[in-house]
């Protein structure tokens, strides 16, 4: 399972990077969804993938008794969709504001504050 | 140990109760100063405390380190939560005279709240995953405080601004997986702790890699600072300030912390790199100012330039090296601040940033004139301020180092600040006043929001260039735990040396009581495991 999730995170940050480095801005934005969503998938395979053991201590037991899953990726995961769901909505509102007030989707139209 | 959660907590309530009173403006404004200024009491206590007593730990909802989140004060991160308070306080005083109706009525105080908050958050963490939250939380508010006003301009930085900020909270967050799945943990002492224990430690510089670029792109170091110069001149004069003392110093902060603590098996290489950064850092940028013929982006490009003897202090990696880099970075925040509100006053009485149609501001306001001056020759290292001793104690570090060519960089790039400053000193303030620009005059009670932030802060930058050995002592004792991390392993988990490691120790412990505990506690075990079985269908 761990390779084949390795190839989905590496093909999403390619597309990502690949993404990010076109002028249009709808992509810029596409890009950083998927690599949040690469991101976030990382988290989960980096710290191990198990089926079928859930993290519950029997009764009586002060620890697990065998080898149990991890529960805190998934946490750490969980608040990372909500920040990058938050910050990306964000982003998609600005984009839409800045076609509006420059009237392009190009980021090669966008040089005013560089000069 | 609540006192270290107060300057995160005194900043939410803040901006809670702003939210709160959305309709009543001036309600907004007595929130944040007396938000802000009880923050600065909150930040100066916790100071004070973590000087007598050493760090300040506490442990979130009592579940104990390694496996809550911590909270962690120790002096550095205590000094930059001062800094944070003092900034936050200023700029929240000279909003109350420079931000204008649209913005106060469309939420900018409790983004300032927020943003503090944020900021406070990262520099008192002691957990990894929490400071990568934390910074989301400042890169938030920072992103509403950014397009408040929706210019053209403003848009055009804030699209640069916002993707490059998440592409390294991307990176750091990629990271921040990496070391979970490698070590298990994301406690900053445990990972120290468990990292130090580490022989093959190739895996781990990799990783570190991926923090240096996250948080380099945070700090604006060379070669990822575009977005700095693009969006910082773009919002109101006060975002502007804040922006400059804090956000950038967080990213410097995250530096000085994880290159410390965590990721210190491969100095020769990491340092290195960091080193090479910083010298094109402050090469870079300070070129970059001198090609520039407005306020606000001179100084935005100072910023980047400065970034460079910060992260030069890290990069030499000695004590002395890194009390330098505390000391400047205790100079900087509060001496680039203050520039950028001198700069805004300057816009409120000549209606301009561009320096061609500034000018004749000595004659016109000379007290203006001085409280410009005090900050920007500290900025390019005149005695006795501030600026100087940050500057001797930095280049002397190099020379111990024998980094010779990073000295005759610091030194040229000293130079080259002067020349920036001294341009803005004959344009804006030398020359006369160009014809056909109208000259505003200030009424009395806003000039008094305006002047008296610079004021306290030009006053701040005399204090620490005339009294300098306790600055100094204050930055040695941050140098002296920031050298050691067994210090900050110590303080947070308790002593490493009873061979377990420190949550094999807490898994021990908590066996050995649930033991002594079972005798009695079997009663209630059971009868609470029988109640549970009942409900089961």
């Amino acid at each position: 399972m761990e390779p084949l999730m390795a190839f989905v995170v590496g093909g999403l940050y390619a597309a990502a990077i690949y993404l990010l480095l076109r002028r249009s801005l709808a992509k810029l934005i596409i890009g950083l969804i998927l690599l949040s969503n690469g991101a976030n998938l990382l988290i989960f395979t980096a710290a191990g993938l198990s089926r079928g053991a859930p993290p519950l201590i029997p009764e009586g037991l002060q620890t697990p008794d065998a080898v149990v899953a991890d529960p805190l990726p998934q946490a750490l995961v969980l608040t990372a969709i909500v920040i990058s769901f938050g910050v990306l909505a964000f982003a998609v509102v600005l984009i839409h504001r800045a076609y509006e007030v420059v009237k392009s989707d190009d980021l090669d139209m966008m040089k005013d504050t560089d000069r | 140990m609540v006192s270290v959660a107060l300057p995160i907590l005194i900043p939410l309530v803040a901006g809670a109760l702003s939210l709160a009173f959305w309709q009543s403006q001036i309600a907004q404004r007595w929130i944040a100063v007396i938000g802000t200024g009880l923050l600065l009491a909150s930040t100066v206590y916790l100071l004070l405390q973590v000087q007598h007593e050493g760090f300040v730990v506490m442990h979130m909802g009592d579940w104990q380190g390694p496996f809550g989140i911590v909270l962690v004060a120790d002096v550095l991160g205590a000094i930059m939560a001062v800094l944070a308070g003092i900034t936050g306080f200023a700029v929240a005083i000279y909003s109350l005279g420079s931000m204008g109706d649209g913005h106060e009525r469309f939420g900018y105080y409790p983004l300032l709240h927020l943003l503090l908050a944020g900021v406070c958050g990262a520099f008192l963490t002691g957990d990894i995953f929490n400071l990568y939250v934390w910074v989301e939380v400042l890169l938030v508010a920072s992103f509403g405080l950014l397009i408040l006003g929706g210019e053209r301009a403003q848009m055009e930085g804030a699209i640069k601004y916002v993707a490059l900020n998440l592409v390294s909270s991307l990176l750091l967050l990629t990271g921040v997986g990496l070391v979970y799945g490698m070590a298990g943990t994301l406690n900053m002492a445990d990972l120290a702790y468990k990292f130090s224990q580490v022989e093959d430690t190739g895996m781990i510089t990799v990783v570190a890699m991926l923090f240096l670029v996250s948080f380099a792109i945070k700090a604006a170091a060379f070669p990822l600072f575009f977005w700095l110069p693009a969006s910082y001149h773009t919002p109101p004069v006060a975002v502007s300030a804040l922006f400059a003392g804090l956000l950038t110093k967080v990213g410097v902060y995250a530096l000085f912390r994880v290159f410390t603590l965590l990721f210190t098996q491969d100095v020769g290489l990491t340092h290195t790199i960091i080193l090479w950064g910083a010298g094109f850092t402050m090469l870079t940028g300070v070129l970059g100012a001198a090609a520039q013929f407005e306020f606000r982006r001179i100084l935005s490009f100072h910023i980047v330039s400065q970034i460079g003897y910060m992260i030069m202090g890290l990069a030499l990696y000695t004590p002395l090296a890194l009390i330098g880099g505390v000391f400047y970075i205790m100079h900087h925040i509060i001496v680039k601040a203050n520039l950028f509100l001198v700069s805004g006053v300057a816009y409120i009485l000549r209606g301009s940033y561009e320096l061609k149609q500034l000018g004749g501001l000595y004659k016109s306001s000379p007290v203006l004139a001085m409280l410009f001056l005090v900050p920007a020759m500290s900025l390019a290292g005149m005695p006795p301020l501030s600026g100087f001793f940050a500057k001797f104690i930095i280049v002397r570090a190099a020379i111990e180092a024998e980094s010779y060519w990073i000295v005759g960089v610091a030194l040229l790039v000293g130079l080259l600040t002067l020349f920036s400053m001294v341009k803005i000193w004959t344009e804006a303030f030398w020359k006369p006043t160009p014809e056909g620009v109208a000259i505003i005059e200030l009424p009395g009670m806003r000039r008094a929001m305006l002047y008296g932030p610079i004021m306290g802060m030009a006053l701040m930058t005399l204090v620490i260039g005339l009294y300098a050995q306790p600055i100094y002592d204050l930055a040695e004792q941050s140098a002296t735990q920031l050298m050691d991390p067994s210090l900050y392993i110590e303080a947070v988990l308790g002593d490493p040396a009873s061979g377990l490691s420190p949550s094999e120790r807490l898994i021990h412990d908590a066996a050995q009581a649930g033991e002594a505990a079972a005798g009695n506690g079997a009663a209630i075990n059971g009868a609470a495991g029988n109640g549970m079985e009942g409900e089961a269908p």
